[in-house]
């Protein structure tokens, strides 16, 4: 444990440092960075889900106004490693999933460029494809990337005494990240470096991941972000537009060519969440203490390149019971490549067990909140060991006297109010409190203060204004002596903004490099003063098993008659350790409830089986919540510190507030109206008589 | 995107001129549905003519307390205007539920009521679909749904309507003003759109370089009135359906009686639907839940859903039922309805 660091300017509200430039549209996201000369990029994509794309005539656009270049794989720059399916683009005519790049068209203007690709003509050789998801498909297989399954005690046995059981399925749809700002790259090359002006939640390990498919030394590709319209994941790592607009500028050298993903696109190229079913039995004892515990779930994946959701994730350490069974399966299928989604794991993971711990409670006839209670580990069934500090009991007690649990009525279909049912519901949260190592800060004197360099993200949650504050606090100096330099490969190492590690993270080499930096140069140090540190991993991991903890709770008003489903208010209330920035945390955690609610009630990629694509590609079609769906919303958190999370005694937010939330909804619609839902998302349909 | 050229109109007869001559020429109003297809390759005109200049910009009164809207009226300003909103309170609430802030700022009267479908395979140059390509296929049969007729649809085509505006102006018998080559002529919005039949790729009634160039209200009916919009999310999605309806109850006998309803649905058809079944039911009918219910299996009864929305069925009949109690009941109507606005 090491000693937690005095605090001055982390705890308190600090406005984002870098509000004022996006305001007034002078902080550039990847398509606004000034450059001379753009050429603009329009892609070509199969229309055919397996098969070839047997002849590809690119004569007419080649001979159309303004374009410079058309590519396809039989043009393609060269690449060093192929392994990746997803990345190795234009490789061969091979089709894998409809939407998969097929080559691009660059041109002097945009619309040229995309009038062009309309004139490519493609001739397909079509295969039978597959992308349909079910328990039962013969391709099943283990993931090669997946934690293990989980088998402890007797399940069967234990299941088949146990004095309270349910034995249930569940399943969560295909979902899209979104972000406000799609996917875009600009990328130029000049014959021996490339440099990507491109919207990332890791700098360096975007550059570690495409030089060696390019074949090129890391030294030799400068990747610029420093702003982020969003990511959840889905910039988490690169995907093929990233790779299409490098093949691009090295197949037209010297101007940069800037390609700005359109959001129909995003629905085949930037990652997705699969979709999960999910088989659960808990038996228990009849005071409710689980004594049988199987979680057997499958997910999509594709042929493309494997990406496991692992819905069984959270339930390896959520609650207690010696006979367990946890089995994790993928179904590779001719489909887009997903990838990773606010969450991945714990949030499709938390819809099926917080709704099967709902139906336990109304079997064994407990409140919801108590169930859990009874359930709480001593330490992590999955590892042994001792938790950091585990207090989603506290959660869910302080949560529930905040939110007005004691005015629910266990009974369903009792309250209504307007014509409207009103019910309440409640779940669990959970997320992995992960640190990575390997982040490098470099610490500068200036004539003013510090600048503090490292390569970090912000994705739009307050990156710019949090890690300024741990660095004042670190160098014990105001936070306007502080300059931070972030989201460029020329600054040192960073590790990516995901799975809640980033600001913990980075905040570890800050710590690092001002421990070095006052060695080198004590306290008083000449201008120009130089030095740098690195993260460590977090020594308390290999001790303890490290989890932020919530709890949330919904309310749902449902209308009998049209079966209209609404939310009224929803609060969570958090154990994440310190809280760097309240004002940036709020938004943190209220945002991933936002997108548990889309969860919920909204969000449902509709791929046509007989096409191969998800054809509801647009905002207008995909729905995610709006402000009149957010009507009450609010999170608070335990006022604490984790000794186990280093000097910053903080854990990472940017996953859990969307854990668990849509179950609370979930839980809340069968209060309001006793119908039990299991499939999200949650349309009205379900409640009208069929 | 195919290129094309571009005019600005600057008169009405003109326009239609213009296009009356040129087959492949579109008017462009708001932009809002247009600049889309445009964009995806659904619509590929080889000249725009811009008529935001024409002076259709206009709400006048009728000498018989109707209004007249003209056709280049931004959807906020009608929903906004007072005389509207005091005579024909269900217009401006369907105005407000469709779209959003800043598409209602520049969609017009006119091209709302000539917006196309939503339907994700026509929109889709990917994917068959006999409005968008005429004997290419309907891949909504037997495909995603959820937003498609339950009402009049043909084998060609599932699509529906996706305006909120014109399920009012069908309810309140609404007519538009059209210029055409031979002159102008009206024709009662409940007209105006067709249903698919053989031919989904027209949507209504008007020939190639009609212009529309005004709408007609009639004098406001006596009774009660709203316009009730179920939907996905509470704002910016369109209907499911969508029921806008007007019900004047005699209450000077010893049990109500209802004098007069007219209600017309959206969501469920490819066209505004009048409810002209139900209407029959009510008509001289108690007002009670019994009442209501028959009068929307009145109407139901012809219905053919599809897989994906047999919903619609169950939903259509409690949204009617329930607007019809809404407004026959003692309470204000919007104590009970949601959504007010957007």
């Amino acid at each position: 444990m090491s000693d937690l660091l005095p605090t001055t300017s982390i705890g308190t509200h600090q406005v984002r440092l870098d509000g004022p430039d996006k305001v007034r549209g002078r902080a550039p996201y990847a398509y606004e960075h000034p450059l001379d000369d753009p050429l603009y990029l329009y892609p070509l994509q199969a229309e055919i889900a397996r098969g070839r794309a047997a002849h590809i005539d690119t004569s007419a656009a080649e001979a159309a106004d303004g374009v410079v270049h058309v590519l396809t794989h039989t043009n393609a720059p060269d690449l060093e490693d192929t392994e990746d399916g997803e990345l190795a683009i234009l490789r061969s005519a091979e089709i894998g999933f409809r939407g998969q790049y097929l080559g691009a068209v660059i041109a002097t203007t945009p619309e040229q460029a995309r009038y062009a690709a309309g004139l490519v003509d493609i001739g397909y050789e079509q295969e039978e494809h597959d992308v349909e998801l079910r328990e039962d498909h013969p391709a099943s297989r283990e993931p090669e990337s997946g934690s293990g399954d989980v088998f402890a005690g007797d399940f069967d046995a234990a299941f088949a005494e146990a004095a309270v059981s349910i034995d249930e399925r569940y399943s969560t749809p295909m979902e899209h990240n979104n972000p406000m700002e799609p996917h875009t790259t600009v990328a130029r090359w000049d014959g021996s470096e490339l440099t990507l002006w491109t919207s990332t939640q890791g700098a360096h390990p975007a550059r570690s991941t495409l030089a060696p498919i390019l074949g090129l030394d890391p030294d030799r590709i400068r990747i610029i972000s420093p702003h982020v319209g969003g990511g959840f994941g889905s910039k988490g790592v690169p995907h093929a537009d990233m790779m299409l607009a490098a093949l691009a500028a090295i197949a037209a050298p010297g101007r940069p060519v800037k390609y700005a993903v359109s959001r129909q696109q995003m629905f085949s190229i930037t990652g997705y969440r699969a979709p999960t079913l999910q088989h659960i039995r808990l038996g228990a004892r009849a005071d409710g203490t689980l004594t049988a515990f199987a979680y057997d779930a499958v997910s999509l994946s594709s042929q493309t390149k494997e990406f496991p959701e692992e819905a069984t994730k959270p339930g390896r350490m959520m609650y207690a019971g010696d006979n367990r069974r946890l089995t994790q399966r993928v179904v590779p299928l001719d489909v887009p490549v997903p990838s990773w989604m606010r969450a991945p794991g714990e949030a499709p993971g938390m819809v099926g067990l917080e709704i099967a711990m709902d139906e336990l409670a109304v079997a064994a006839g407990l409140d919801p909140i108590e169930l859990r209670v009874r359930n709480e580990p001593e330490t992590d069934p999955d590892t042994g060991l001792p938790f950091n500090r585990r207090r989603l009991v506290d959660c869910l007690r302080e949560g529930a006297k905040r939110f007005g649990w004691e005015e629910r009525n266990p009974q369903p279909r009792t309250r209504r109010e307007n014509g409207w049912l009103i019910g309440m519901g409640v779940a669990a949260s959970t997320y992995p409190a992960g640190r990575q190592p390997g982040s490098v800060a470099r610490i500068r004197r200036m004539p003013a203060g510090y600048e503090v360099a490292i390569g970090a993200a912000d994705l739009g949650t307050g990156t710019w204004t949090a890690l300024s504050q741990v660095a004042a606090d670190a160098l014990d100096v105001p936070i306007g002596q502080v300059e931070l330099r972030i989201g460029d490969t020329a600054l040192p190492n960073a590790t990516v903004a995901g799975g809640s590690t980033g600001l913990v993270s980075w905040s570890a080499a800050v710590f690092a490099a001002t421990e070095a930096f006052r060695a080198e140069h004590g306290t008083d140090p000449a201008v120009g003063a130089e030095a740098q540190g690195e993260a460590e991993a977090n020594p308390a991991a290999e001790k303890f098993a490290l989890h932020s903890f919530g709890a949330h709770f919904a309310e749902v008003r449902i209308h009998p008659a049209t079966g209209e489903i609404r939310l009224g208010r929803m609060f969570g209330m958090f154990s994440a350790g310190r809280i760097v920035n309240p004002s940036t945390a709020r938004s943190q955690f209220i945002g991933g409830m936002t997108m548990g609610v889309g969860m919920a009630l909204h969000e449902k990629g509709e791929l046509d089986p007989r096409f191969g694509h998800v054809v509801n590609h647009d905002l207008a079609e995909y729905h995610v919540p709006v402000n009149a769906d957010i009507a009450r919303i609010e999170a608070e958190w335990l006022d604490e510190e984790d000794p186990h999370a280093g000097p910053l005694g903080a854990r990472g937010i940017g996953e859990i507030g969307i854990v668990g939330a849509a179950a609370a909804i979930a839980n809340a619609a069968f209060n309001a109206t006793g119908v039990r839902i299991r499939d999200l998302p949650i349309f009205g349909d379900a409640f009208l008589p069929t | 995107m195919r290129p094309f050229d571009y005019e600005r109109a600057t008169d009405t007869a003109g326009a239609v001129a213009t296009l009356t001559e040129r087959p492949d020429a579109v008017f462009l109003a708001g932009g809002t549905n247009l600049v889309d297809h445009l964009k995806l390759g659904v619509a590929e005109p080889r000249l725009v003519v811009d008529i935001n200049r024409l002076d259709l910009t206009e709400i006048d009164e009728l000498d018989d307390e109707g209004l007249r809207i003209g056709a280049m009226v931004r959807n906020s300003d009608a929903a906004a205007d007072p005389r509207i909103r005091r005579r024909y309170p269900m217009l401006s609430r369907a105005l407000l539920s469709g779209a959003s802030g800043q598409l209602r700022n520049a969609a017009t009267m006119g091209g709302n009521l000539l917006q196309r479908t939503r339907c994700v395979y026509f929109q889709d140059t990917s994917t068959p679909c006999n409005k968008r390509e005429p004997d290419s296929g309907c891949s909504a049969i037997g495909g995603y749904t959820r937003y498609h007729a339950i009402l009049g649809a043909s084998p060609e085509c599932v699509a529906t309507h996706p305006s909120d505006m014109a399920v009012a102006l069908a309810a309140l018998d609404a007519t538009v003003v059209v210029l055409g080559a031979a002159g102008e002529r009206r024709i009662p919005v409940a007209e105006l759109h067709r249903l698919p039949g053989d031919h989904p790729e027209q949507d209504t009634v008007l020939d190639h370089g009609d212009l529309i160039t005004a709408l007609e209200l009639p004098p406001p009916r006596p009774g009660r009135s709203t316009y009730r919009k179920i939907r996905d999310r509470a704002s910016y999605a369109f209907a499911l359906v969508s029921v806008a309806a007007t019900v004047d109850v005699d209450t000077s006998g010893p049990t109500p009686v209802i004098r007069e309803a007219a209600i017309a649905l959206g969501g469920i058809a490819h066209k505004p639907w009048r409810a002209r079944a139900a209407e029959a039911v009510l008509r001289g009918a108690e007002p009670n839940e019994e009442t209501f219910l028959a009068a929307a299996d009145a109407e139901l009864e012809a219905a053919e859903p599809l897989e994906g929305n047999r919903f619609k069925v169950p939903m259509t009949r409690g949204a009617i039922a329930t607007v019809l109690s809404e407004l026959t009941g003692t309470d204000e109507p919007e104590t009970t309805t949601e959504d007010t606005h957007e």
